[in-house]
Parts: structure tokens; sequence; C-alpha cells
């Protein structure tokens, strides 16, 4: 690990520290938060019991397959936007302000649509992923030097071997910066989706504890959901950070 | 005016540049780039009518004012670009759509695979060519050394500096042996004590291979040192004025700036393009 890497680490394992002693020597209200060690001990006994087995999985297979969509929908959509230029100016305000619309408002219509079932909370993740990968592909297909496409003609590749053997990893970088983003929005989508509209899954599971005022699986959920959330980002980053580092210096 | 005690130019400004003596490996026959209008632009001639031959094995370089054509001219050639009117022969046949077998192009641009190691990168066409691995190998290995990056082999681009991406793609056009080598401003981006080590290296490439060179650069000086001849172009739509043979001796280094010749040769260089500079300048101001 590099040292900013363990200044980081040492900054969570100080954070962390802080909270067990201030929650140990209550200058933090016990009712309100709990101890990070007994948040884990929590997390543990959650996972030993099996009881929110079936729901942390539903809410990864719903969070794998808005993101599994939200990929191949936003990286068809970004290489239709390069390879349409007119489509591209036509769309260019929408996607500008794509974001500050809360896609949640569009829950009831996917209700209406696909039934009350998984489906709309996928929906609402795919709807929240797609632009950020589309946006990302885009870039990355602009982004790829002229000089390398006239070397593909140069060397005599086809159109097809051009895109598969030099176009496509060329703007690897940047549709995996997509893919990353799309992973984390997918997640942010169905838990916050669950929450609030969803009578499964990880988010209603933590709702549901904090309405009845059960801390430790409430603390403990959540210490869960970030570990998870945090060990995926932590993975994709490093590998995002190596194929940027690869492309370094154009 | 040229400078005393140098030949006259070989080709009046406008007409045609022939080789000389010697085969001939590249013919340019009245050839014309037009780029079409769009909406209130109207089209623009970029080059030609131009008229040009290389022989077999010469080092022939291209120098002209910013945007006189002189990339569109290496299109062109390299088949990358179509003319609008005229001809281009590479070996006797008609170069069309296609980029022929046997020729290889070096941009100004960084066009290393980053993705890719040094050896990679270098082998890349042949294993588009399917040429057996162990032929790779060799012809790699030869070629990476040749070009000072043998210790390098298993680095990738983003771990080498911008003279030796350089050296990487001249290596990568090397291993296919082209018979005809077009070098696209390929030290534009380098500094000026890199450039003149690089222009050592294309020279002894040059010398090793027997290929023809057609090299474009915006430098008189690069030019000057590297070239048998000088084509000079006029501002756009780009015509050869002026084509000065610089009678260096085909071994040559850079070591050659030295000389109270060189200084001549250049000298000749820009006072033919100093008009030139001013007309292209005043068109784009």
């Amino acid at each position: 690990m590099t040292r900013a890497g363990w200044i980081r680490l040492g900054v969570v394992v100080l954070c962390i520290a802080a909270l067990e002693i201030a929650c140990r020597l209550r200058w933090i209200d016990p009712v309100a938060v709990i101890p990070p060690s007994r948040m884990a001990a929590g997390a543990w006994s959650l996972l030993a019991s099996g009881e929110y087995t079936r729901d942390i999985l539903l809410t990864l297979e719903n969070v794998a397959m808005a993101f599994g969509i939200a990929l191949a929908l936003g990286f068809a959509g970004g290489v239709l936007l390069h390879r349409m230029p007119r489509l591209r100016r036509a769309a260019d305000p929408l996607l500008a302000s794509y974001y500050a619309v809360p896609t949640f408002i569009f829950y009831p219509l996917f209700i209406v649509l696909f039934g009350l079932n998984r489906w709309p909370l996928v929906a609402i993740g795919v709807t929240f992923a797609v632009v950020a990968m589309a946006l990302n592909t885009l870039n990355g297909f602009e982004r790829v030097p002229a000089a390398l496409h006239q070397t593909a003609r140069v060397m005599g590749l086809s159109p097809l071997q051009e895109t598969f053997l030099v176009t496509l990893p060329a703007c690897a970088p940047y549709i995996f910066t997509g893919a990353k983003l799309a992973v984390v929005y997918a997640f942010i989508a169905v838990i916050a989706g669950e929450f609030v509209l969803a009578g499964s899954g990880f988010g209603f599971k933590i709702a549901f504890a904090y309405n009845n005022f059960d801390n430790p699986t409430m603390y403990g959920l959540m210490a869960l959901l970030l570990l998870v959330v945090g060990f995926v980002n932590w993975g994709l980053t490093a590998w995002e950070r190596r194929l940027h580092e690869r492309s370094a210096g154009r | 005016m040229a400078p005393p005690g140098l030949p006259r130019p070989v080709a009046e400004p406008g007409t045609a540049v022939t080789g000389g003596p010697g085969q001939c490996a590249v013919r340019l026959a009245g050839v014309t780039r037009i780029y079409p209008g769009a909406g209130l632009h109207p089209p623009v001639q970029a080059l030609g009518p131009l008229d040009l031959e290389l022989r077999q094995g010469e080092f022939f370089a291209v120098v002209g004012p910013s945007g006189c054509g002189k990339s569109t001219l290496l299109d062109v050639l390299a088949g990358l670009s179509r003319p609008t009117s005229g001809t281009v022969e590479f070996e006797g046949r008609p170069v069309t759509d296609r980029v022929p077998e046997g020729v290889g192009v070096v941009f100004q641009e960084d066009a290393s695979f980053h993705w890719l190691t040094v050896r990679d990168n270098a082998a890349f066409g042949l294993r588009r060519q399917g040429v057996p691995e162990r032929e790779i190998a060799e012809r790699v290995d030869h070629a990476i050394a040749f070009m000072g990056l043998k210790a390098f082999a298993t680095a990738y681009p983003a771990q080498l500096s911008g003279g030796m991406r350089q050296r990487l793609c001249i290596a990568r056009t090397l291993v296919l042996r082209p018979r005809l080598l077009l070098l696209d401003e390929p030290f534009g981006a380098l500094d000026q004590q890199t450039r003149l080590l690089m222009g050592d290296e294309v020279l002894r490439l040059w010398r090793e291979t027997g290929a023809t060179v057609l090299l474009i650069t915006h430098a008189l000086d690069e030019a000057a040192m590297l070239a048998d001849r000088v084509g000079v172009m006029s501002a756009r739509p780009g015509r050869f004025i002026d084509v000065v043979t610089t009678g260096w001796p085909r071994e040559r280094d850079s070591t050659i700036v030295a000389r109270p010749e060189f200084g001549q040769v250049t000298a000749r260089l820009w006072s033919n393009l100093r008009a030139e500079s001013m007309k292209a300048m005043s068109t784009t101001a």
C-alpha cells in the first residue's frame, strides 16, 4: 500500500476509535448511536443468524441486474451518440441536466409498467446509472486519438478488427469509469428505493429496524452495507487507477 | 533569392518534381485535394495540382508553411485519403482507398497502444498478418534493439518518455519492413536535442532498410539534415515551388549541422519559404 493509503486507513481507524470512545464514555447518547464494536457484533450476528440473508441477496441481485442492464444500455447509448453527432447535439442539454431530475418520481410509473415486484426497483437503478455509463462511453470514444484510427488503417485492419483491437482497448479506462459509476449509482438507487418504496431487501430492513428502535440491527445492517459497498468500490477504484495509469501521458 | 554557391532549384515553381535517374517508387500526377464546403463554408482546395516522383531508396523531405497541405499530401500518398483529381502510384500500382502493402506511416501524435507492452506493440502488425510467432519474436527483438528499447521490452508506453514512444512507433512500423516509409512530423513534439538524435536513428534506419522515406516537417534544419532532396511547398493550395538537392553523402549523421553548406541549404529553404509563410499568416490572421 502507498503512504497515502496508509494515511487514509489511519484516519478511518482513528475516526472509528474516536466514535468508540465517545460512545463508551456516553459523550454521545447510546440510544442514538451505539459503539462501532457493537455495530460489528450486530453485523456478525445478523450474518450468522441467516435471518437477513434472503434480503441481502435480493438487494445484491437487484443491484447486479440494474448494473448489467445499465452497462449494456449505457454502452450502446454512448456508441450511438458517438456515431450520430446530430443525435448527440440534440441530446446534449438533456444529458447535461439529467441528474437534476429526481429519478424516484418515476417509481409509480414503473409500478404501472412492471407490476409490484422487483422490476420497478431494478428500473430505478437502471435509470439512475445508465446515463453515467453512456456519458463515460461517449467520452472514451471521443478521446481515442485520430492517430490510432489511422494506424489501424495503415495496418490494414477491417472496421470490426479496428473496433475490437484498437478502439475498445483505447477507451477501456473511460468505459471502466462509467461502469464503476454505474455500480455505485445502482447501489444508491436500489437501496434508497428499498428504503422508502419496497417491502423487502437491505434498505427496507434498515428502515424497518429504524422504525422499531432496533439499533443493533439497524447499525449492524448499515455496517454490513458500508462494508460491501466500500469493498466493491475499493476494488473497482484500484482497477480503474491501474487502467488510467497505463493510458497516462496522452 | 538563393544564397550564393548553391545549385539552382531542380524545379521551377509549380512544375513537376521528378526523381531523376533510378527506379521510381512513388509517382503523383496532377494531384489535387479539395475539401467540400459545408453550410456557409465554401470548398477548400488544400493541395495541388501537384506532381512528384520519388526514386527508390531516396530520402525526401517536404517543408511548407502551416496549413499548406503537407499532411494532406501524406494522407493522399498513403491511401488514407482519396485525391480529388490526379493519380497516385506506388511501385507502379495505383493507390486508392487502401494503404498499399509495403507502406508504413509514423504520425506526429503518440500512436502507441497504451494497453500493450513495448514488445506487443511492436508485434501488433505482424500478428495481424499471421506471421509465425518465432519469426515475430526475431523481428521484434531486432526492431526494439535497433531503436534502443531492448531494456524496456516489457514496459508499457506510459512508462516511456515522448521520444521513446516515438521510437516505439517507428519500431512497430519497422518490423513490417516497409519499402516506403512516410513520416508525418514524427519529432514535432520533441525537444531539439532529442530531435537531432532521433534524426540520427532515422538515418541509420533508412540506410539499413534501403526504404524510400518521405518526411513531412515544419523544421527547416531537420529537413536539411536528413533529406537527399527537400521539396518546398507554397501556401495553400500546396504546390512545390522549389526542390533543393542537399548533396549529402548517404553515410551521414547530425554532425553535418556544423558544416557551412548546411547553413546554406537551410538559408535557401527559408528564402523560398519566407514569402509563402507570410502569405499563409495573412490568410489565417
